[in-house]
């Protein structure tokens, strides 16, 4: 697969796994409303989940900054990182991002806002001392292709629907426990179809949030393949990735809650790509795919 | 109104929002390439603005070297000189530009023989500024080649090619080194 055909199977397999998850979210609002005759719960999860996350969407800029320490980058301090990204943003047609910079030995470097206008771009120093030009460029291109595929809005939905789901699964579930409101109804046929819904709510936040992971992963893959589509030089966003792959002791403020942000996992090499996570098990789990892969991808089409 | 009388209308009405879709999209990519191209000029005045400056610090050093000033000097002026209006009337202004970049190379080329002119704050400033703008350049260039090829591959597809060639929507250039391009093509050659 050439490059122009990873991109469009990447934003097909996007949709399949966005429509699979609207399905899961459907039947779970579905199979409460009937539990309880009342659309109650659907409506207070659903706006719960909404306002919780659209607050974190807006401000995002802000808010994964302070999150890991940031400091404005200067031209003159880093003109390196300065120069890549004002080029690479007149490649692909977006307005400059605003540059920061986190002070951390461990390489990374993440894009977030809530859209092109707003758009934040961070490395760490670690990243910018142990990067040559070309591999800057290609991390770089990999982050403004987040901003212009526009994952971070994508990614909000994603947690936005999955926790919906965990919330209605934990409002049914405290709602069981403590014996409210359920529908009058007697007979067999019916007790199936409650152990059903009920199994079924149970394992829905699990569903969700595996769904969530595999939407971050796919999206990683994009970024890497609009990276080289915008470089026209696959191999340095390759040679980045080796070196991430090899720096294995995770950042210092690494967080779950915006580790799908990162280039590669915040949590360290080994926690997504190291020896102990090719298991699928390990697969599954993480945000990011294995570095391995991501390399496989980036050169296969050239061998 | 009969049945047919409805669906008949409906098929125009649709026809007519897709015409007038097509033919707003097709402007847009237009214009889009258009300011692309001009955005090119923006870069180009960049390294005009800087070339003064170099010679002047590299005069300093190596009065000498009338040679290169001159040429420098004089592909500017050539290259600020030549026409940019759209694509298509550009093959002068494209060779110009690579000129004076031959010129630029030779300038920095000779420059290595003058070690205090290479330790020199301003000139290793304006070094790195100039090969800045170049990479704009490059950026600039690419740029513009993707909304052309945006641009043309609407116009040559179906049934976008209908809308086309119903309102005279044309093709646009690639930036492209031209075959006979040699001065770009070549490898600076340095002699002492």
């Amino acid at each position: 697969m050439d490059l122009y055909q990873q991109r469009a199977s990447n934003i097909r397999r996007t949709w399949a796994l966005v429509l699979g998850f609207v399905v899961v979210v459907m039947a779970v609002g579905y199979a409460i409303s009937w539990y309880y005759g009342d659309p109650a719960i659907i409506v207070i999860a659903a706006a719960i989940a909404i306002a919780t996350n659209f607050y974190a969407y807006w401000s995002s800029d802000r808010l994964v900054l302070s999150l890991n320490h940031a400091r404005p980058a200067s031209r003159q301090e880093f003109f390196d990182f300065y120069t890549v990204t004002e080029n690479l943003a007149m490649t692909a047609g977006l307005p400059m991002p605003k540059l920061y910079v986190v002070d951390d030995p461990a390489p990374n470097a993440f894009a977030t806002g809530r859209d092109e206008a707003h758009a934040v771009v961070a490395a760490t120093t670690g990243l910018l001392a142990m990067m040559s030009r070309s591999e800057l460029e290609g991390v770089i291109a990999h982050e403004l292709s987040h901003i212009k595929n526009n994952d971070i809005l994508l990614m909000t939905v994603a947690v936005v629907l999955a926790g919906f789901i965990a919330l209605v699964a934990d409002i049914f579930l405290r709602m069981s426990f403590w014996g409210g409101g359920r529908r009058d109804d007697s007979g067999k046929g019916n007790a199936l179809f409650v152990v059903l819904a009920i199994v079924g709510i149970i394992l829905a936040p699990l569903a969700a949030k595996l769904i969530q992971l595999a939407i971050s992963r796919r999206r990683e893959f994009l970024a890497d393949a609009s990276s080289a589509l915008l470089t026209r030089y696959p191999e340095g966003l390759a040679s980045a990735l080796e070196k991430l792959g090899s720096y294995t002791a995770p950042m210092r403020s690494a967080n779950l809650a915006t580790a799908h942000l990162f280039i590669g996992d915040p949590f360290g090499a080994s926690a997504s790509g190291g020896k102990g996570s090719s298991g699928w098990m390990g697969k599954l789990f993480s945000t990011h795919p294995p570095i391995p892969d991501r390399i496989k991808a980036l050169l296969a089409p050239q061998a | 109104m009969s049945t047919t009388t409805i669906v008949l209308l409906a098929l125009v009405a649709i026809i007519v929002l897709w015409v007038v879709f097509a033919f707003n999209r097709l402007v847009l990519l237009t214009n889009r390439a258009k300011e692309a191209w001009a955005d090119i000029a923006v870069q180009l005045k960049r390294r005009y603005d800087l070339i003064p400056n170099l010679v002047e610090t590299v005069k300093g050093y190596a009065a000498h070297e009338s040679s290169a000033f001159e040429n420098v000097t004089k592909a500017r002026a050539a290259a600020m000189g030549a026409s940019s209006s759209m694509p298509g009337s550009t093959a002068d202004k494209v060779q110009a530009e690579n000129q004076l970049s031959g010129a630029l190379k030779t300038l920095f080329a000779v420059s290595e023989a003058y070690p205090d002119l290479k330790a020199n704050q301003n000139f290793l400033q304006l070094q790195q500024e100039l090969g800045d703008t170049e990479d704009k350049i490059q950026a600039a260039r690419r740029f513009y080649n993707t909304t052309v090829m945006a641009l043309n591959t609407t116009i040559q597809s179906f049934p976008g090619n209908i809308i086309a060639s119903l309102f005279g929507f044309s093709l646009m250039d690639l930036f492209e080194l031209a075959e006979s391009d040699k001065a770009a093509n070549e490898p600076v050659k340095v002699q002492f």
